[in-house]
């Protein structure tokens, strides 16, 4: 078995989701080294948009902000934030990769605050961005985050950004764009995905070296279980070969 | 139209669409050259209490210069779209020049962390703030391009992000469906840096607008700094690539390199050793405050600012960065 980090391994995973041919608008950081690496691996033909308007770039490395050149390497085309969010409105972008401070059992995410007081907060952090929007427009979101019991949340602190809402159909009535929704949450320990009726998050595949019970013990609320849990393959020595020297040289996101 | 919910959020610009045709009606649409200093712009412009948008995206295509010149020149009280704001914003909460917030991203400077000094002044309670997002600030910009008073979109709904907004949840009346009602922004005064202008405004962007056209188009006054300045003949010999008419535009300042220490799009790379110093430095207030007198108050303008941070060499060096070449990258 190669050797490797978590990081890589939630990386790989998440590459792994992404099918030839699909459209996805992503971050900086994990959440585009991971469909860079999809592109190197099974998805050549993958769609990779920018929400400031990078489209269908050739990516020559990891960008720092998604508005910057490397966004729009070989791109098709150099567009805006309307086009790219129109886009993903109008049901054309299959994915997207977020992450947040804070995340419940339905995949709602909070990257706002913490503390009551909203003028006067105890911790600021950036707000939504693009992430509401892209987590209310696109298909299927994916969350790739580190697992513990308070990022994981019973409740999280704000609601930036909406994954199953209140869980049942309460996402259908808000009037969010029908079908669109948390897909899976990939961590350190476990795969996640969301059961059909309640959206509660549920235990699908557990990483090599890490118990139900861990999984568990690091998640502040109570996670289903799916009626068979699978162990999640590990990165293969090819993965590895292209993240490591191809994607991300200088180990900006396979380091932490 | 029956309103169905709002959020809490005040709303920091009229979105009358009315009062904003009576405003454009008496925009000039004059010919002129309108060249001038960044400072000479931002004393005619730019007014303590106005409601402020940044073009470009954070640390890309901004203009610099003249975040720089507003802090220099100590403007308050004014309100700022917080929409992909990232070094832009850690510019002007250097100068505590807003006190009022609309907030889409801010704090940040995407994968190289959280601003220290920005986050103090944010948790301060001296801001005023509404929550927005990326699209939703962009629609805002494009109602007051279309000179309509509000834009319906299908995101914020169900979450806290709306409570805190100023946005309404409406209906369809065709559909039934129900939208996040956005209120058109008309601001008193953006600055957008662009590749090329001629001397009355007319302006060329290479790479992503990001939202720069609706902001060029809802707003009363318009600063452009530009790369370089060109001939009009050569806007004329092929208007194809215009994106800013000079009719939106009140002041044209020629800024080579005028997004340092930013990213300009097949010029040059951001200055990622100047951001992470930057970052650093707000840390310790006191050292802050030495860093911003040396590279902001004592500076003359942004050409001594660039100076003081490695000149040309360091230019030279980004430009190369910006275009991958090998001895850039080892």
């Amino acid at each position: 078995m190669a050797d490797y980090n978590v990081m890589e391994l939630m990386i790989c995973t998440a590459a792994r989701e992404l099918e030839d041919g699909a459209s996805i608008v992503v971050g900086t950081g994990a959440p585009n080294a991971a469909a860079m690496l999809a592109q190197k691996t099974g998805a050549p033909n993958l769609v990779i948009m920018f929400e400031a308007g990078g489209a269908a770039a050739l990516v020559p490395e990891m960008p720092i902000s998604v508005g910057d050149s490397r966004t729009t390497w070989k791109a098709v085309m150099a567009s805006g934030m309307c086009e790219i969010m129109e886009t993903c409105c109008r049901g054309m972008v299959d994915y997207t990769f977020l992450g947040g401070a804070q995340i419940d059992m339905y995949g709602n995410l909070n990257s706002t605050r913490m503390g009551p007081d909203h003028q006067k907060p105890k911790v600021r952090f950036p707000g939504s961005g693009g992430a509401n929007d892209l987590a209310s427009f696109c298909w299927r979101m994916i969350v790739m985050t580190p697992q513990d019991p308070r990022r994981f949340a019973e409740k999280v602190n704000f609601i930036t950004t909406p994954g199953w809402l209140q869980g049942g159909d309460s996402r259908a009535k808000s009037g969010l764009p029908l079908g669109a929704g948390p897909y899976k949450i990939i961590t350190n320990m476990a795969v996640m995905d969301f059961e059909s009726e309640s959206k509660r998050m549920r235990i699908i595949a557990i990483n090599p070296g890490y118990s139900e019970k861990d999984v568990q013990t690091n998640c502040g609320f109570e996670l289903l279980k799916a009626k068979k849990i699978v162990e999640n393959k590990p990165p293969t020595k090819k993965e590895l070969d292209i993240l490591r020297e191809q994607i991300d040289p200088y180990r900006y996101v396979i380091g932490r | 139209m029956e309103v169905l919910d709002q959020g809490i959020g005040r709303i920091f610009t009229d979105p009358d669409a009315d009062k904003a045709r009576a405003f454009f009606r008496k925009k000039s649409r004059a010919l002129v050259p309108k060249v001038m200093t960044v400072k000479e712009a931002v004393e005619k412009f730019v007014h303590d209490g106005d409601y402020l948008c940044i073009g470009g995206f954070g640390a890309n295509r901004i203009p610099a210069a003249v975040c720089h010149e507003i802090v220099r020149q100590g403007r308050k009280n004014m309100g700022f779209a917080g929409h992909t704001s990232t070094h832009d914003f850690q510019i002007l909460c250097a100068g505590k020049v807003f006190n009022r917030l609309d907030i889409a991203y801010i704090v940040g400077l995407e994968a190289r962390g959280l601003s220290p000094n920005a986050r103090r002044y944010m948790e301060s309670g001296e801001v005023e703030v509404s929550e927005w997002t990326n699209y939703s600030m962009s629609v805002r910009f494009k109602a007051g391009a279309a000179g309509v008073s509000f834009y319906p979109s299908r995101n914020v709904l169900g979450t806290d992000t709306f409570k805190y907004s100023g946005g309404k949840v409406i209906q369809c009346p065709f559909t039934g469906t129900r939208y996040l009602a956005c209120p058109a922004i008309y601001s008193d005064v953006s600055a957008i840096h662009v590749h090329e202008a001629d001397i009355y405004g007319n302006c060329r962007i290479r790479g992503i607008t990001v939202s720069d056209l609706d902001v060029a188009r809802s707003t009363k006054r318009l600063i452009i700094t530009a790369e370089r300045i060109i001939p009009n003949d050569e806007i004329r010999r092929d208007p194809s690539y215009t994106s800013i008419p000079y009719w939106l535009v009140d002041a044209v300042c020629e800024v080579p390199y005028g997004s340092y220490p930013g990213n300009m799009y097949q010029e040059y790379f951001s200055d990622e050793d100047h951001l992470r110093e930057w970052l650093k430095v707000e840390e310790n207030p006191d050292e802050f405050k030495k860093f911003l007198d040396k590279n902001i108050y004592s500076c003359k303008d942004h050409f001594e600012y660039i100076e003081k941070n490695g000149g040309m060499h360091k230019i030279l060096s980004l430009r190369e960065k910006e275009w991958l070449f090998k001895k850039a990258r080892d």
